[in-house]
């Protein structure tokens, strides 16, 4: 295979690949080299990956050609088809790290749910991707094994928890990938590549397997470069887990059926929500401008716009901040030098043992969030904060049932800004928790939201334009209608030009 | 129900990291108290919200017990489930001393 030939390849999308596979034009081997040697081109400067699984990823591709040659129906409608999956799932073929030095090197005994699923459903694992550490943070600078860059603009970040994922599939290293999204860690990154990423309806997706950050708001979901390709891969990898016990034990959405149905462009009928408290203030000029197209766009398209307030939405931000990080504190009290991971011996007790672990084996924002969460849990201080802050979740929900009243889903900006350079806000905790601004109060309620691309936004530092995300959110268990309007905006809008400085 | 916000001290900080379990430096004790101080600070907000009669949520999906039939079922063995150890001797989990020198 040439270079020109396996480079186009790349820029394929998940079902154009599948296709071609399954008609056996190409070979999975060929897919699966194409993305190998465009990581090995690539990713020393966009650093997307820890670990490249090169023989796994070859053998697994090799086992769906063989059994496509001996006429064996596809395993999935995505089987052949390579992937990047963030280093937060187990996975018993190679290392898992959530990020962290204390798991360096660790070989996890089981697979996840998603990974096992991934793997029955013949996708390729290219390797893990990188994350902030356990999934904290919103830039991927707080991965213990450094930053990834953006390949929009190396010098600026992808975004984060999972910047991995999402700078994989903008610098065409994978096209497919999965992530995780607490506050945001699927979204935010996508909006800041230009890519699309779902967080599915809490329960939706199994998080057995998956490392926790706070469990309560904790969802894998899928990321690809376009809407049909995520709804592909949200069906492989969603429904009930007996392994998970807060997973939902329903069906899965027919989103690809809705993705297909949305790509012929009707959205007459549907009611499409503009969350006031998340239209004014505090959002970057070009991003406003670009949501401002976007909606103008849906309403071309047939759809019928209704403004709805959400009036505890601006408290979303200082409850999450108090709930995740209580939970972190609980959660990550497994990290204890005992049964696996990194010890630090040469301390005299066990307790100082842990300690000394602990202090060397998590970053500074873990420990943070550790603190803070220990602070909020501790007596005297649990009901004006952690108790207060739960109450906040409830009323949440509340603007959410009654938002969906008025509207089928509601729309926002995924991020007040665009992708904001390396440096600029890893040492300023604050600054960068507004990045969730917009995403939080879905991982609050529980509901169905994803980012697509709505163009780019230029800035006085940014004057080429940087990807912008449309966030399109959804009741529980309504993601079939979110993929519906989401493929009918992406389908009525040019391609955004990809980042041409990798290429 | 504002929360008392006279701010978090940096013995505060060290006691809580020695709950947690983090034997932080003194130059950490210096970032975080300020940091952490200034994130408390934007999260009391929650406080102003008048919320007596508002049922807290703790999990967003309404959840009950979920119990799985009481069988035999293969797990992880013993060789599976040491291999990650930091130590381990005789299939057990090797750490250090848990109990101090006098008892």
């Amino acid at each position: 295979m040439s270079p020109e030939v396996s480079l186009e390849l790349t820029r394929l999308t998940a079902a154009e690949l599948a296709q071609k596979i399954h008609t056996r034009e190409v070979s999975a081997v060929e897919v699966c080299h194409a993305h190998l040697d465009r990581i090995a081109a690539v990713d020393g400067q966009v650093h997307a990956f820890l670990h490249v699984a090169r023989e796994a990823a070859l053998e697994s591709a090799a086992l769906v050609d063989d059994s496509l040659a001996v006429g064996t129906p596809p395993a999935s409608p995505l089987a052949g088809v390579p992937l990047a999956l963030k280093d937060v799932f187990t996975t018993i073929d190679m290392p898992t790290t959530a990020g962290s030095k204390i798991l360096e090197g660790w070989r996890p005994p089981y697979d996840a749910t998603v990974a096992s699923r991934l793997r029955a459903a013949g996708i390729t694992i290219l390797g893990k991707t990188n994350m902030d550490e356990f999934a904290m943070g919103s830039s991927t600078e707080h991965s213990a094994f450094g930053p990834t860059h953006n390949p929009w603009d190396l010098t600026r970040v992808p975004g984060g928890s999972g910047g991995g994922s999402a700078a994989a599939l903008a610098a065409f290293e994978a096209p497919l990938a999965i992530g995780t999204d607490t506050g945001g860690s699927i979204r935010q990154p996508a909006a800041f590549t230009g890519t699309v990423g779902v967080k599915p309806t809490y329960g939706g997706v199994s998080r057995y397997g998956l490392i926790a950050c706070a469990s309560s708001l904790d969802q894998a979901g899928p990321c690809a470069r376009t809407v049909l390709d995520a709804a592909m891969l949200h069906e492989v990898i969603a429904g009930h887990d007996p392994l998970d016990s807060t997973s939902i034990d329903v069906p899965v959405p027919s989103v690809v059926a809705a993705a297909r149905e949305g790509a012929r462009g009707d959205l007459s009928g549907m009611r499409v929500g503009i969350v006031r408290e998340l239209s004014g203030e505090g959002y970057q000029p070009g991003v406003r401008a670009s949501f401002e197209q976007a909606v103008a766009q849906l309403e071309k398209l047939g759809a019928e716009l209704v403004e709805v307030s959400c009036p505890h939405f601006e408290y979303g931000l200082a409850a999450y901040y108090l709930i995740m990080p209580s939970e972190v504190s609980s959660n990550l009290a497994r990290f204890d030098a005992m049964r696996y991971g990194l010890r630090v011996d040469g301390a005299r007790s066990a307790e100082d043992v842990m300690a000394a672990t602990r202090e060397a084996g998590f970053g500074a924002e873990v420990k943070r969030r550790i603190i803070l969460g220990t602070y909020a849990l501790s007596s005297g201080y649990y009901e004006a904060y952690y108790g207060q802050a739960q109450k906040v979740r409830t009323l949440i929900s509340r603007d959410f049932a009654a938002a969906f009243t008025h509207a089928d889903v509601l729309v926002s900006p995924a991020t007040p800004t665009t992708a904001f350079p390396i440096g600029d806000k890893v040492d300023d905790p604050l600054a960068m928790y507004l990045n969730d601004l917009a995403t939080i109060p879905t991982n609050l309620a529980g509901t169905a939201a994803l980012s697509v691309p709505s163009g780019l936004a230029a800035s006085d530092d940014s004057p080429n334009g940087l990807p912008v995300g449309l966030q399109i959110m959804a009741p529980a268990l309504g993601e079939a209608v979110m993929y519906r309007v989401a493929a009918a905006y992406e389908a009525s809008r040019p391609t955004t030009t990809a980042p041409e400085i990798l290429s | 129900m504002a929360a008392d916000t006279g701010g978090i001290t940096r013995d505060e900080v060290a006691h809580l990291a020695r709950l947690a379990r983090l034997a932080v430096t003194d130059a950490e004790l210096d970032m975080f108290a300020s940091q952490l101080d200034v994130i408390l600070g934007a999260v009391a907000r929650v406080g102003e919200v008048a919320a007596q009669d508002i049922p807290p949520t703790s999990h967003a999906v309404p959840l009950e017990n979920v119990f799985r039939p009481d069988e035999l079922r293969p797990s992880l063995s013993q060789e599976q489930v040491l291999a990650g150890a930091p130590a381990a001797e005789d299939g057990r989990f090797r750490v250090p001393r848990i109990l101090g020198e006098e008892q």
